[in-house]
């Protein structure tokens, strides 16, 4: 049979002395985690071996002897670490031996069937595998493919082998507590014998995270508990926040903040990464907002604006009436119906025009607000695209009525067409049965319906034309803000920590693990050395998005031509389901 | 020990084939496939340019010549880079796994390893690309909910792709190292 020993690479070098470490017996492998030295009192190692099984819930054993000599042993040498063999009775038993300054290893793994009868002990090939036990205490597997019926944190011993392993040195913390310089009775070698590695920059922040925490955690319960208060009391008030994407955005990091702050651990690594994330999402953001802030004051670009605004306001509204004028007479030579075509277009020239005259009412504002406007960059870079995005929405209002003018005439010539098109033919809709049925009609009712079917006909020109230039120009706006929101949701859910993670200490996050043949002589046993596969980028930014505020548009292409020709109205970004107007 | 043959693969270009014998449960294969050659380079260096070339006659802009220098330094380096591969090698070690290795020709390596628990079984199986059936070596790698089912095929040397004299001395000796260990692991 053949039995694995995986052997850390920082105990290559330790002088002699027991293996200590964790045996698989499902994955015939044993893995060694630290090697105690001589001089010890058996006891000694038997209790600090107890402790450390309670502290970890690890069942951590003395697994065989190790011998690092300058040449061959001695034999009384032989006899003595097979006399351990008696004292830490362990099946199988390892010895591993390595002469001093050079690549040839040896090692022997003995079922000891007990002193009474040597010579029925069985011999097994042994392959050792060498891994960097700080990289592999540090990483965290991924495993390939999570199967819809399996529990998550089902990373028990007996799932996978190499879990197994990476599951045992993570939790045997308690056993790398100690090192060489310590006082205590037993001197162990491991990867941090050489001094606990921590840092003072790292220890401090510790130290001062907890009261950090606790205060902001105060403070943004008592935001979010005004911001709370406020919006249920007042109708007009609830309605504009649900509608504004900036009221949606400032909520979300509000949230996000509230769960960074939280004085609550994680509970398992994806959450850290996630807090970690969003931290430094939000971190990002801020900076990127005042970059865009230093920027606009550097160039007074906000008065800039400010005097450009209601000059591109009066060039948009002439652009429309321009628009309308066309309409009005013979656009791409068809012919319209007159006196609908001037109803109409009289009727969307006075709301232009209506328009124009609030706009040049704000006129005097228009600086003052931008420039508190623009002072709410620095709360994030986010923040500032949703006021943009609002502002469009706001500027374009008019095109948005015309849209909704437009649509539910549409919408009612074509229900009325229908509806008179079965009058036609002699069918009724049953609402009963929600189907066609046939129906006898009299016959002044045929004689009005077939009026009213032909006047109908003949006035769909007109009202197709104006609904069609009009939801072309709210698809445009629509088109610009998906723009802007997409970019938001962009800075929003790319996990930056972890893609940070991934390109500078690549070992802790682990897709799996690579093997390398070390330089083999026959006789000796296969040596391999165990690395770390790290995740590709694309499999990081799939597991740790963060979640957004879910702006997707719900409809598919198909659904969304079906509601176009229908004329019914379209919300690309309504998540909440009120309908407006 | 190491020993080196020669085949050929489904278009007929030259494959080399190389197995390092580790011990009797550890072996490697290692494919070469045929090297980027200086004629095709220069082929498609010329017609871009030449493209490029007879677009700046007809457009008289300057910018039209860099970008194709752009183009072809970039499309070079990303061929390289993320398509090109020029060794493909095989492990497998006894009660441990099978580890697929592609060497890219930037050096870029790429590794997938299966676990001995997850492999089913190692097959060659027949396949219709494009207008030719070929055949292809695949590890059939088992359902954890169903015991004798396949819940994924993974095939090996995807773009080497060698005929079928070579992929048996392959198959040949991953059913030995499999056999052996499905031999000692129901034995206890």
């Amino acid at each position: 049979m053949v039995l694995k020993a995986f052997f850390p690479t920082c105990c290559a070098s330790a002088d002699s002395g027991l293996l200590v470490g964790r045996w698989v017996p499902e994955q015939s492998s044993a893995v060694v985690l630290a090697v105690v030295h001589f001089p010890f009192i058996p006891i000694q190692v038997k209790e600090l071996l107890a402790q450390v099984q309670q502290a970890s819930q690890v069942g951590v054993t003395v697994l065989g002897t190790w011998c690092h000599r300058r040449q061959e042993p001695e034999e009384s040498l032989g006899h003595f670490l097979e006399g351990l063999g008696a004292i830490f009775s362990h099946k199988p038993w390892f010895q591993l031996c390595r002469e001093r300054g050079s690549k040839s290893w040896r090692c022997k793994a003995t079922h000891w069937q007990g002193p009474a009868s040597p010579a029925t002990s069985g011999e097994d090939q042994v392959i050792l595998i060498f891994y960097d036990q700080r990289k592999v205490l540090l990483s965290q597997l991924h495993p390939p493919t999570a199967l819809p019926d399996c529990q998550a944190g089902d990373t028990t011993a007996s799932a996978g082998g190499l879990a197994a392993v990476f599951d045992t040195v993570a939790c045997s913390e308690a056993l790398f507590q100690s090192d060489r310089f310590d006082e205590g009775p037993v001197r162990l070698s491991h990867w941090q014998s050489e001094g606990m590695e921590t840092s003072i920059l790292v220890e401090l922040a510790k130290w001062a995270a907890g009261p950090v925490c606790l205060f902001l955690a105060c403070l943004l319960s008592l935001i979010s508990a005004a911001s709370a208060c406020r919006v249920f009391r007042l109708w007009p008030l609830s309605f504009i926040w649900s509608r504004l994407s900036t009221c949606e955005q400032l909520r979300h990091r509000l949230e996000q903040l509230t769960l960074i702050f939280s004085t609550r651990k994680a509970k398992n690594p994806t959450q850290l990464m996630r807090k970690a994330n969003m931290l430094v999402s939000v971190l990002l953001d801020v900076a990127l907002g005042l970059m865009l802030l230093s920027w606009l004051h550097r160039k007074d670009l906000i008065g800039q604006l400010a005097d450009a605004l209601i000059p591109v306001a009066d060039h948009v509204a002439e652009e429309l009436q321009h628009l309308l004028q066309w309409l009005m007479g013979a656009p791409a030579g068809l012919k319209m119906n007159r006196a609908l075509d001037q109803v109409l277009g009289r009727f969307f020239l006075y709301h232009i025009h209506l328009w124009i005259s609030y706009i040049h009412l704000m006129s005097p504002f228009i600086e003052r607000i931008l420039w508190h406007v623009g002072l709410s960059a620095c709360l994030g870079l986010t923040v500032a695209l949703s006021i943009l995005s609002d502002i469009i929405a706001l500027l374009t209002f008019h095109i948005y009525c015309f849209y909704v003018y437009g649509a539910r005439l549409y919408c009612l010539k074509i229900r009325g067409l229908s509806s008179l098109w079965r009058l036609f033919r002699g069918k009724k809709w049953n609402v009963l049965r929600q189907r066609v049925d046939s129906c006898s009609y009299d016959l002044d009712q045929l004689f009005i319906g077939t009026l009213l079917f032909t006047i109908l006909v003949f006035l769909l020109p007109t009202t197709a034309l104006y609904y069609l230039v009009f939801t072309l120009l709210r698809l445009l706006v629509v088109a610009v803000q998906g723009l802007i929101h997409l970019l938001v949701d962009l800075i929003n859910s790319l996990p930056l920590y972890s893609l940070g993670l991934r390109l500078c200490r690549p070992y802790r996050l682990a897709a799996g693990v690579k093997f390398r043949v070390l330089e083999h002589e026959t006789g000796r046993p296969l040596r391999l050395l165990m690395q770390i596969n790290p995740l590709p980028y694309s499999r990081v930014v799939h597991t740790y998005r963060l979640p957004t505020c879910g702006c997707h548009p719900k409809h598919s292409w198909g659904s969304l031509c079906r509601k176009l020709f229908f004329g019914e109205l379209i919300y690309p970004w309504r998540q909440r389901g009120n309908k407006q107007d | 020990m190491e020993d080196e043959q020669s085949f050929s693969d489904i278009c007929g270009g030259r494959l080399a084939l190389q197995r390092r014998f580790y011990s009797p449960s550890c072996l490697e294969f290692c494919l070469s496939c045929p090297r980027i050659t200086l004629r095709s380079l220069t082929a498609v260096t010329c017609t871009v340019w030449l493209a490029a070339y007879g677009l700046f006659t007809l457009c008289e802009n300057s910018m039209i010549l860099s970008a194709a220098i752009f183009i072809t330094l970039l499309g070079l380096l990303g061929y390289l880079h993320f398509v090109k591969i020029d060794q493909e090698t095989l492990l497998i070690i006894d009660s441990l796994g099978i580890q697929m290795t592609s060497s890219y020709a930037s050096g870029k390596e790429s590794t997938t390893f299966i676990e001995m628990g997850q492999v089913n079984d190692v097959v060659i199986n027949e396949a219709i690309y494009m207008q030719k059936v070929i055949y292809y070596l695949c590890i059939l790698l088992k359902d954890p909910v169903e015991p004798h089912g396949i819940s994924q095929v993974v095939p090996v040397f995807q773009s080497a792709k060698p005929r079928l004299d070579c992929l048996i001395e392959v198959y040949r000796s991953c059913q030995d190292i499999l056999a052996h260990q499905k031999a000692t692991s129901t034995s206890p």
